[in-house]
């Protein structure tokens, strides 16, 4: 048997062959291919000489590139914690099982399921001028309709705003996951400590959920630096790029302008920044944890 | 500091499924009462409803001079140790202990007092700054009763705490939890479905049956004087041998039992007019039935299984006329399966049931 078990272990390997296939075919080769790509000088006629870091060298210069890194930055320091809070805030309130909670509970993951198109056609129709939802009320409210879609410093926001009603399903429901493995007994216990409901929540609930916390805020982080259809869509990165992030950069050097070995390079310092940050969250509330 | 509580027609429905029904109990400050009962019989829902876990539907219940049904569970002045320990995962042995007195801000100088006068009481000062998860099944237990003794609760209410220990740690946490109750003399609700902890624990023990309290009273008196066939039948290991009465007869001071097993059986019953045969059960434990050294002539029982335990042998056996009976035979008895034994009863040990379940005792109770 153990013998048996023993000269079949690589054959067991073919159980994830066609996983592993996949994931190397598009994700890994691609990967690779792209830091050859940001080192070699590439345009529409094809791959060019080796030209070292020069490729980030000028990303790095480009002020497009900064202004399209400090929207995106922006807009993850923005949409991140609004989607962690409004998401374990959700799962609070509907952590219960009643037809009521069940039916908003399905109503707040229904935006999920929509395509980018779908949820930046009902967002510009409740912020374009004139006759969207938010200039009515602005105007029923006797107050000066702001153009939130052209404006400077809005128009980011706005993109923030519809993310966030977007992409609230998934945190709300991986937090509600969590919060239905917290033992009952220890409200009971909390409660016969005459804990209060704030106590309860942040010696209980939070403690029991850090990890998920840690969880959603890493997933948001690495979805919310990949922004791109959304103000592609709404803003088109305007006014005057103050709403382009950084996959738009991307997408823009190396798909409008051709000049493929600068969008790969841009798209590797991503890569990187998604990383670190990712690391960075990941230290720090290990850390909380352990102190 | 102990308090006597008051459980007075209290009623327990989840919509149209009722749990409990009328319960009333008096306990008396620094008793020691044990709810006992097979699952499903609503003491678990009973002790929840004085911890305040549980609404009462109808029904008071008072600890000391106070109602308290109508209190939130930290105003009841009870502190409850769980099934399952509930520890908080996250916080050490002593943030566990504290947790409940920093919510009613007790001074911290007391906390710490508290908390080590628990923890030495129990033996886990050593282990204060640990969290439960690096701690034994036992030692979790331990922690769950000092986070109980710190609050200086007016009583203990223990819900099968030792349930999800192996049993040599349960025998040994139940001589402690007693010498513990000796030590703080607080008043205790422990609720159980293992009658050895009931009979060894307990001042008082009360047997639930079927939503309803089936007796009240000592160990003893439960074991001795069941009082109706449920508790008979519930309390005691092996359980209680049920053989059918054919007829009885009273003569004088006792009566005349007819069974078809057992043949006709004399004994001191003064049983009520009203009583009939008809359904009616005898009743006696396996220590009540001798085996007879060969030779001597008694009522012949068949044996099926032999469990030597040792200091005793339970014979279990078919009589005549088919009923199964359990007799407890000496240490060093031989018998075996297939075996033909002659056995005696002590027929002042008998109880009769009747129809309606309720107990008659052979001493003329």
């Amino acid at each position: 048997m153990a013998e048996s078990y023993r000269r079949s272990h690589w054959g067991h390997g073919l159980f994830v062959l066609p996983y592993l296939t996949v994931f190397a075919a598009l994700l890994v080769f691609p990967l690779f291919w792209s830091v050859w790509l940001s080192l070699h000088k590439v345009d529409l006629f094809g791959s060019g000489r080796f030209v070292g870091l020069t490729n980030y060298a000028r990303v790095l210069a480009d002020p497009v590139f900064l202004q399209a890194l400090r929207n995106t930055v922006v807009f993850v320091a923005l949409s991140v914690p609004t989607l962690v809070a409004l998401g374990l805030f959700c799962a609070l309130a509907l952590n219960r099982t009643t037809r009521a909670t069940s039916f908003l509970r399905g109503l707040f993951f229904s935006s999920s399921v929509l395509s980018v198109a779908t949820v930046t056609l009902i967002w510009r129709f409740v912020f374009i001028p004139g006759d969207g939802l938010i200039p009515m009320i602005f105007g029923q409210l006797g107050l000066q309709p702001i153009n939130f879609l052209s404006t400077a410093g809005w128009s980011l926001l706005s993109i923030g705003v519809a993310t966030v009603w977007w992409c609230l399903g998934l945190p709300m429901m991986l937090f509600l996951a969590a919060l239905q493995q917290i033992p009952a007994d220890l409200y009971e216990a909390a409660a016969l400590d005459n804990a209060s409901r704030w106590r309860m929540l942040t010696r209980i609930t939070l403690p029991s959920i850090a990890r998920t916390v840690m969880l959603v805020t890493i997933i948001q982080i690495v979805m919310q630096f990949q922004l791109f259809g959304q103000a592609q869509l709404m803003t088109n990165g305007g006014p005057s790029g103050t709403s382009r992030p950084l996959v738009m950069y991307i997408y823009e050097v190396g798909f409008v302008r051709w000049d493929v070995g600068k969008g790969a390079a841009a798209s590797e310092l991503l890569f990187l920044i998604i990383l670190c940050a990712a690391m960075v969250q990941y230290i720090v509330s290990n850390r909380k944890a352990e102190g | 500091m102990s308090a006597s509580i008051e459980i007075a027609n209290v009623t327990k429905r989840y919509g149209t499924l009722s749990v409990l029904d009328d319960i009333s109990l008096s306990i008396k400050p620094g008793e020691f009462v044990v709810f006992l009962g097979p699952s499903g019989c609503g003491k678990s829902t009973l002790l929840r409803m004085i911890a305040g876990l549980e609404d009462v539907t109808q029904g008071t219940i008072a600890v000391g001079d106070q109602r308290i049904d109508t209190l939130p569970p930290g105003k009841r002045g009870v502190a409850m140790v769980f099934q399952s320990y509930a520890l908080y995962p996250h916080m050490t042995v002593a943030q566990n202990m504290s947790f409940g007195l920093e919510n009613i801000k007790v001074p911290k100088k007391e906390i710490v007092r508290r908390v080590r006068f628990a923890a030495e009481t129990l033996e886990i000062a050593h282990l204060l700054d640990r969290k439960p998860q690096k701690l034994s099944g036992g030692q979790r237990q331990r922690v769950a009763i000092g986070r109980a003794i710190v609050k200086e609760p007016k009583a203990f209410l223990f819900d099968e705490p030792l349930s999800n220990l192996d049993a040599a740690l349960r025998g040994r946490t139940r001589l402690e939890l007693a010498q513990l109750h000796t030590r703080l003399g607080s008043t205790m609700i422990f609720v159980t479905h293992d009658q050895v902890e009931a009979m060894t624990l307990a001042d008082r023990i009360v047997v639930m049956h079927n939503r309803k309290i089936e007796q009240i009273g000592t160990p003893i008196a439960i074991y001795r004087r069941p009082a109706t066939r449920f508790v008979a039948g519930f309390v005691g290991s092996p359980a209680m041998n049920f053989i059918p009465v054919r007829n009885i007869s009273q003569n004088g001071n006792g009566a005349s039992i007819d069974t078809a097993g057992l043949g006709t059986l004399d004994a001191a019953f003064r049983l009520p007019a009203a009583f009939s045969s008809e359904g009616a059960t005898l009743g006696i434990r396996a220590e009540d039935i001798s085996v007879l050294p060969a030779g001597q002539p008694g009522i012949p029982l068949i044996v099926e299984v032999v469990e030597r335990l040792g200091d005793r042998t339970l014979v279990y056996g078919r009589l005549s006329d088919g009923t199964r009976l359990t007799a407890e035979a000496d240490g060093r008895s031989e018998a075996s399966a297939s075996d033909r034994l002659e056995i005696a009863l002590d027929t002042s040990a008998i109880h009769l049931f009747g129809a309606d379940g309720v107990a008659h005792h052979a001493d003329g109770g």
